[in-house]
């Protein structure tokens, strides 16, 4: 696989959201607005990476018996990290996001990359790979963010288009979910007929 | 008394782990097939969550009193991992009826985020050990609810004829969403 397609494989056909849906959580919770999600999803990309490619680097010296929890350690420690540089520089986002960036912990995408691609590639590789999955979650995280926010209140990355308010069940809960299980239904679409 | 009435219906109602906090989707989606097995996971969730609210509670004050909270967050999936493992191996020796029951899915809740997510969340309110205990359970109730009424849909939902495009995680997002909406007729009950 060329250095390329490591990059491009994220966005369509491994996308981590609506082809693997992994990383339901904070896909659902924190899309509430275009400019959040994708604020989710660079924070999960800078976690991604960092943990890639230490884990790549790493992985030979780890018994395999406690790959796993060592995994976690890695992960958790660019978390923190993470959780300083944002309240530093970016408390707002901190704010809004708040609870969503301890989880990036237990995000079944870092993990399992960590697990399916880290450990058996060389570092550049799994930085790409990092890389690549990263965008494709950004990505998703801020389609799904901007199709809830302009339903739910007529805007799109903070800028109203529409006088008035929206449709305030697509910025709660159930909005969520069927916001994210029709963008599933159209990836699916469009990804079957070029198959074809 | 009547505080804890109030925290036990708005946990499990208003404030609902999965359809309202987004907290545990992963097995929400991933093990709804089948009434047993949802049933299965909550009461393991339900276990793991109160008893790993209780040991991070504890383990926070340590961390306050050592002036080390930015460690919180490292040091409660740790703690919650091994307090998984811990569990399934006490099972396995004192009650092998249990384990068989909740034996598979005690690997998965490590991953859980909902754990971690109701540990780091208890202390940042203000509760004591009882009430935070109280909190944990209530909420894992939450979660129990939400995940056996959505099994049960599941379920008839199988039965029934879907557009290709929707089989599988579509329709049960579909199904979630009108849940959701369910559950939002009980906002503002307290």
């Amino acid at each position: 696989m060329g250095k390329f397609q490591l990059i491009t494989k994220g966005i369509i056909k491994e996308n981590p959201t609506f082809v693997l849906l992994l990383g339901m959580c904070p896909t659902l919770a924190t899309t509430t607005s275009a400019i959040n999600g994708m604020s989710m999803g660079l924070a999960t990309m800078f976690v991604l990476i960092l943990s890639n490619i230490v884990i790549s680097a790493i992985a030979a010296y780890i018994p395999d018996k406690v790959r796993i929890p060592s995994y976690i350690v890695v992960i958790a420690t660019f978390v923190t990290l993470l959780q300083f540089i944002m309240q530093a520089y970016t408390p707002a986002v901190y704010e809004t996001l708040g609870l969503f960036i301890p989880l990036i912990v237990v995000n079944c995408i870092v993990l399992g990359r960590a697990e399916a691609f880290a450990n058996k590639n060389s570092v550049v590789d799994s930085a790409l790979d990092g890389i690549g999955i990263g965008l494709g979650f950004t990505c998703s995280l801020t389609l799904l963010g901007l199709v809830r926010e302009m339903l739910g209140s007529g805007s799109a990355f903070g800028f109203k288009f529409i006088e008035g308010d929206g449709i305030l069940a697509f910025v709660l809960a159930p909005g969520a979910f069927l916001a994210l299980a029709y963008l599933i239904v159209i990836f699916k679409k469009l990804t079957s007929k070029k198959a074809e | 008394m009547a505080e804890f009435a109030i925290m036990f219906i708005s946990a499990i109602f208003v404030n609902n782990i999965l359809l309202s906090q987004f907290l545990g989707v992963c097995p929400f989606l991933g093990v709804s097939n089948k009434l047993s097995t949802a049933a299965g996971m909550s009461m393991a969730v339900c276990f793991v969550i109160t008893l790993a609210t209780v040991v991070t509670y504890l383990l926070n004050m340590l961390l306050v009193a050592l002036g080390l909270e930015f460690l919180q967050t490292i040091s409660f999936i740790l703690v919650i991992a091994a307090l998984v493992q811990m569990v399934e191996i006490v099972l396995k020796k004192i009650s092998p009826s249990l384990y068989s029951a909740l034996g598979i899915f005690l690997p998965l809740i490590t991953t859980n985020c909902a754990v971690l997510g109701v540990a780091l969340t208890v202390v940042t309110k203000d509760f004591n050990l009882g009430q935070a205990a109280w909190y944990a359970f209530s909420t894992s109730l939450g979660f129990g609810l939400a995940m056996v009424l959505f099994a049960g849909l599941r379920e008839q939902l199988a039965l029934n004829d879907v557009p290709k495009a929707f089989k599988g995680i579509p329709i049960a997002l579909v199904t979630a969403s009108l849940l959701a909406m369910a559950f939002m007729g009980f906002s503002g009950l307290v």
